[in-house]
């Protein structure tokens, strides 16, 4: 698996930027070669920016609060979120959107966060397992997860306890069949998925009763 | 992931003056569901994406004149709630929900499953599409059990898309812009067998956007389904699907579209199966004798000839699913 940084260093000698390309023309190496953006700038004024691929300042709303990060295109929200956020409970398992633990609410929807480049959800409204206790109390679903043991290791947990939050937030009464569907994007190799959607059942119960 | 240049236009004019002559120049970005594991694979390695997914022209499914146009940038799960969409073609929910993750369909566009790049893991391991290794195809000797009962040589690999056999059933029309203007292809046609490995699966060019698709009036009264069997019920795609969509007279069929999908290297239509169940009602054994007719021509490799029977299945269920006989 490759880390961002393993990469930047083999990208940097053919960087494709602006920056790199006015750099290149004081220096008098060959960045001429790269097509498009010299062909761009020759016509009129293009109508939209271009940034990158160096680093470029973002700001995050990230569980009602802002944060600001500078990350390159490329990196991805799950990363910007662990590695520059200090936000580590989504969890980088398989990093190619199919495990689930990476799960993050973003505009009231489920995502993988692994998949979303953290350009991309400049403007959005972003939910992470850590805004669920503001106060150090569980919430519901947490609970309902601590109460039918609802994980063994517990690598895949905050992942899941995300996609059962956004998956109650649109279905609060749901059948048991309609959860097993409803958490069908994350995997747990311990399992657990019996006492997961027990739990989740549990929540949807709990919550009501509280919003009753 | 290699490093790129990142746009995010407002207006497909301003999108496509973006885009390049070549794939690696810079390739579009919507869901990022497909796009963003192949950049972190090095199976693609553009030098700028561009980011569609704040174009307003995109969104959106409306009622035209000529039919019900969904925008490129609408998500699965938005296709799959629209009330028009569930009441009219039951084919492209039972598909849009057959992509069993939730988050799948939250971020994956309609415009990106027509285009998403195929599973088969030759071509995501480097081999090219049509997955040679020393000027010869590793599929035939190799590990085949997922690729294509239909097409032969030289490409063995499936379509991946799931909309694509629906809409191609529905006789949907793909919508494309250019920076030289705009162009409409029929979905049946979108999809092409590549002859060379520099060939693309689809008939779009790397200066090209898919904007939406329109599925024409005339196929609202159309008797439509899906049928997909899978391995697992979720995170999976699967191993044969069939869709079609019926236009039926009196309790007869007067004239039928088959398509299967997940068995070739674009949804494959059942031509002899469709005309042999003209002027016939759909009951067990129409739909069982057009299901043989559909797989006839198959031509499994050596460890995937179970697919012909699910596809033969998938074909037949669709038929009595969309006769509400299932």
């Amino acid at each position: 698996m490759s880390t961002p940084k393993d990469d930047s260093k083999k990208k940097r000698k053919s960087a494709f930027s602006r920056r790199g390309f006015l750099q290149g023309l004081g220096a008098g190496t060959g960045v001429l070669s790269t097509g498009i953006l010299v062909a761009e700038e020759a016509q009129a004024a293009p109508a939209t920016p271009v940034s990158g691929p160096d680093a470029v300042a973002i700001t995050l709303d990230i569980n009602g609060k802002i944060y600001k990060a500078t990350v390159e295109p490329r990196t991805t929200l799950l990363d910007t979120l662990r590695d520059q956020l200090d936000l580590t409970g989504a969890k980088r398992v398989c990093d190619r959107g199919t495990c689930g633990a990476c799960t993050i609410i973003v505009d009231k929807k489920v995502m993988y966060s692994c998949t979303i480049l953290a350009v991309d959800a400049q403007g959005k409204k972003i939910e992470t397992i850590e805004g669920l206790a503001p106060e150090g109390k569980l919430h519901p679903v947490s609970q309902a997860f601590w109460d039918h043991d609802a994980q063994q290791c517990g690598y895949c947990t905050p992942g899941f306890v995300m996609a059962s939050k956004g998956f109650l937030d649109r279905n609060p009464n749901p059948t048991y069949e309609q959860v097993k569907k409803g958490l069908g994007g994350n995997l747990c190799r311990c399992g657990t998925y019996v006492g997961v959607r027990q739990a989740v059942l549990q929540a949807a119960k709990n919550i009501g009763g509280k919003n009753a | 992931m290699e490093r790129f240049e990142y746009a995010s236009p407002s207006t497909v004019k301003d999108a496509t003056a973006l885009l390049g002559p070549s794939w690696n120049d810079a390739q579009v970005l919507a869901g990022g569901t497909d796009l963003i594991s192949m950049m972190k694979d090095f199976v693609a390695s553009p030098k700028r994406v561009v980011n569609i997914k704040g174009i307003s022209e995109l969104a959106g499914i409306l009622t035209t004149r000529s039919g019900l146009r969904i925008g490129a940038a609408v998500t699965l799960d938005e296709l799959s709630m629209h009330p028009l969409v569930r009441s009219e073609f039951p084919s492209l929910i039972t598909a849009a929900l057959g992509v069993s993750s939730p988050q799948i369909r939250n971020m994956g566009t309609v415009g990106g499953d027509l285009c998403q790049r195929p599973r088969c893991w030759y071509f995501r391991s480097g081999h090219g599409l049509l997955a040679m290794q020393d000027g010869k195809s590793l599929v035939p000797n190799g590990e085949n059990r997922y690729h294509a009962i239909f097409g032969g040589a030289p490409a063995y690999f499936v379509s991946a898309s799931s909309l694509g056999p629906a809409l191609a059933a529905l006789g949907a029309q793909v919508t494309i812009a250019s920076p030289s203007g705009v162009r409409s292809v029929a979905v049946e046609k979108f999809f092409v067998t590549p002859k060379t490995a520099n060939d693309r699966e689809i008939d779009l060019h790397p200066n090209e956007i898919v904007t939406g698709i329109v599925i024409p009036s005339s196929a609202a009264s159309s008797k439509n389904a899906t049928y997909e069997v899978r391995q697992k019920e979720a995170l999976d795609w699967p191993l044969a699907t069939a869709s079609v969509a019926l236009k039926m007279s009196g309790g007869k069929v007067a004239s039928a579209r088959i398509v299967m999908g997940h068995v070739a290297p674009t949804p494959w239509a059942a031509s002899a199966a469709e005309k042999s169940l003209v002027g016939k009602s759909i009951d067990e054994a129409s739909a069982e004798k057009a299901a043989e007719e559909a797989v006839r021509d198959a031509q499994p490799l050596s460890q995937n000839g179970y697919k012909v029977q699910l596809a033969k299945v998938a074909v037949k269920r669709a038929l009595l699913a969309a006769a509400g006989k299932a």
